[in-house]
């Protein structure tokens, strides 16, 4: 038995080593457009694997996310930035992190007591009220049309296409530098919310999901872990705003708008709610999506090409029709989204392979992932 | 005083207009536990119809033609798409998240068709004003008060009298036992999401009528402002979205008629307003003002 969990351990390790190779090769192969799909999806990744935590985990309906990723964003742009304290970058970017949570600390008697739907409404004001903020405090924000993103840099070596650097005979622009930044970022994100899920306050928080009663007899802190979970979220989407704000090199405040609020709640809820796996299968899909179909619109059937005759569909829209049609039948047909999917397949090829054995026992499949918010209590 | 008064009405039009699309929030949330994000979108139907059809029917026909159209459409939506997912509290979050979705495709393709065209409703109210003593106030405000009071009484009367609204008021209250008892769920979900379609479509007319400049694609958003007004009335409360309502009305409009003395708050205040009130009722209030505390059983 134990031969069997160490070479499972072996495999893995193997798998996470493959992995891990196969994300470095990009740059050396790719051009920048699909260099910035994957910076994106990685930003927007790190950004949906926090809201996973909170929807997905704690069940809460969070319509706020943009307006974290805003304080992220806009938090290292000023901190780095000429009208602002002008602190060393590397130094900013911890520091926008905490303003991002601490955002969602002074959020957190609203986000402690408030549950679910009302929850999704009031993060709504968040977005609302903060894209106020951001076109009005024009001192700290630029106002409407932004403010531009100073390149962070580490050590020495700047996240920018400033100075020739070539590796391997591989130009090294910004977003070559930038891809190994957000992989890093990325890697914390991905370890740091798995051992969160599986640590004491994450079975706190499912248990909080499943029912706040049982989980308050249990001893469970209900409002304290509610605005954890609430600070912790919005700590992850100040780390997508500081990467984003970085892959973009300008930050303006339309950016950071309902529809972005709902584009990662899609994220979460395509991939399938409360998987790390699955809020990062969302994020590429949904911030891929509308850029590739807008690279290959005259290739594609029923599309025209952007700026062509008013009332064709353009790529644009196409892109949305497939989002928000992907959204509806995910949840109707596939509730538990992409890594449900992803996971009955594998079940099946692993049953088909081995017919007659006992069932893998080393390997307890993963308890069927419960969806948004607890299954038997009536909101008022 | 003038321009109190001047505010005071404004604010009353609005809430009005408001009260129709929140009534419609509460009466979907009431039947089926499904807070609808589809609605802005919704409205934005009724109201292309409206300006599409006015040319060939009249305003009249359009708009009854409009409001029918809409509340099948609204029904459709529920019956076919959102009802496969049951009936608990559980898949209500989930459908909650698929009426986002169902948003996306409709807001997609009436942007799309309205482009950034700037449609007339034809009305006929136009730009008419009346002198009330020293205030002048649009006919159309005036329209939209009376209107919204009548058809309010009626959705109430509705409410109390019918057969579906008692259906409704047992099935929010414990949909088990209604459906033991002889309530047919699906049939009166779908008449409560009809019933908010014919609303939506209603207050559609008057967002876009003056001194609006018309429907665009963007009129839709306003519904988002009855967010804020059917949640601070506690979303399962009919009374409760009537005075969330007129808060939310009176507040934008007096913000934005007093805009000069509260200039640090910053231009275009009165469009965060709303979300401003909500956050500060929840504060002390998370269930709303009218809501009822939820009984957990274990």
């Amino acid at each position: 038995m134990s031969d069997r969990i160490r070479a499972l351990l072996t495999r893995r390790r193997a798998t996470l080593l493959t992995v891990a190779v196969l994300l470095c090769l990009p740059p050396f192969y790719l051009d920048a457009f699909w260099l910035r799909i994957g910076l994106f999806s990685m930003a927007a990744a790190i950004g949906a694997i926090g809201l996973a935590l909170l929807s997905g985990t704690a069940g809460q309906l969070s319509l706020g996310h943009a307006f974290f990723l805003a304080v992220g964003a806009y938090g290292y742009t000023w901190l780095a930035g000429d009208p602002g304290p002008g602190l060393p970058t590397a130094l900013a970017v911890p520091l926008a992190v905490l303003m991002a949570g601490l955002a969602g600390g002074l959020f957190s008697p609203v986000a402690g007591r408030v549950k679910g739907i009302y929850l999704g409404i009031a993060t709504l004001a968040l977005v609302f009220l903060g894209h106020h903020v951001l076109l009005t405090a024009e001192s700290v924000t630029g106002g409407f049309n932004g403010r531009s993103v100073p390149p962070l840099s580490l050590g020495g070596f700047t996240f920018d296409a400033d100075r020739e650097l070539t590796v391997l005979g591989v130009p090294f622009g910004a977003e070559e530098r930038l891809w190994f930044l957000g992989l890093a970022l990325f890697a914390l994100t991905w370890f740091t919310a798995r051992g969160l899920l599986r640590s004491r306050p994450g079975r706190a928080l499912a248990a909080l999901r499943d029912s706040e009663t049982a989980a308050a007899v249990m001893g469970v802190d209900v409002a304290r872990h509610r605005s954890a979970a609430f600070v912790v979220s919005s700590m992850y989407a100040g780390l997508a705003g500081v990467l984003l704000a970085l892959a973009f090199r300008r930050v303006v405040p339309d950016y950071f708008g309902l529809v972005l609020s709902v584009d990662y709640l899609a994220m979460i809820v395509i991939g399938g709610l409360g998987s790390v796996a699955g809020a990062t299968a969302g994020a590429v899909f949904v911030t891929a999506l509308p850029l590739l179909m807008t690279r290959y619109a005259d290739q594609l059937p029923l599309v025209a090409a952007p700026g062509s005759a008013e009332g064709a569909v353009g790529p644009t829209e196409a892109a949305r029709y497939l989002y928000g049609a992907a959204i509806v039948l995910v949840l109707l047909y596939a509730p538990d989204g992409l890594h449900g999917l992803a996971r009955r397949a594998r079940d099946r090829l692993r049953r088909r392979r081995t017919p007659t054995t006992v069932p893998d026992t080393a390997v307890p499949s993963p308890p069927p992932p419960a969806a948004a918010a607890r299954p038997k209590e009536h909101t008022p | 005083m003038t321009d109190l008064l001047d505010s005071l009405l404004g604010g009353l039009a609005l809430g009005a207009v408001y009260a129709l699309v929140a009534l419609g929030f509460v009466v979907i949330f009431k039947a089926s536990g499904v807070l609808n994000f589809a609605h802005g979108s919704l409205l934005l139907f009724g109201g292309y119809l409206v300006a599409v059809l006015h040319d060939d029917l009249g305003f009249a026909g359009a708009l009854a033609l409009a409001v029918l159209v809409t509340a099948a459409l609204a029904g459709a939506l529920d019956r076919f798409l959102l009802q496969r997912g049951g009936h608990d509290a559980h898949s209500a979050h989930v459908q909650t998240i698929v009426t986002i979705g169902i948003d996306i495709v409709l807001l997609t393709e009436l942007a799309r068709r309205i482009g950034g065209d700037l449609l007339t409703l034809g009305d006929p109210w136009g730009d008419a004003v009346t002198e009330l003593g020293p205030v002048t106030v649009a006919d159309s405000r005036l329209a939209a008060i009376a209107v919204s009071a009548v058809v309010i009484a009626g959705v109430f009367a509705l409410f109390r009298f019918t057969p579906w609204g008692l259906s409704l008021r047992a099935a929010a209250e414990d949909t088990e036992a209604a459906a033991l008892m002889g309530v047919h769920l699906g049939r009166v979900r779908a008449g409560a999401w009809c019933l908010a379609g014919a609303l939506a479509a209603l207050a559609a007319v008057f967002l876009a009528a003056f001194p609006a400049p018309g429907l665009e694609r963007t009129t839709g958003q306003i519904a988002l402002n009855a967010f804020p007004a059917a949640i601070l009335g506690g979303l399962a409360s009919p009374t409760g979205a009537l005075a969330g309502s007129l808060v939310i009305g009176l507040t934008e409009a007096l913000v934005v008629g007093y805009q000069s003395e509260l200039h640090m708050l910053g231009d275009g205040f009165g469009d965060v307003a709303p979300y401003a009130v909500m956050l500060l009722v929840l504060l002390v209030r998370p269930n709303g003002l009218f809501g009822a505390k939820g009984a957990a059983r274990v």
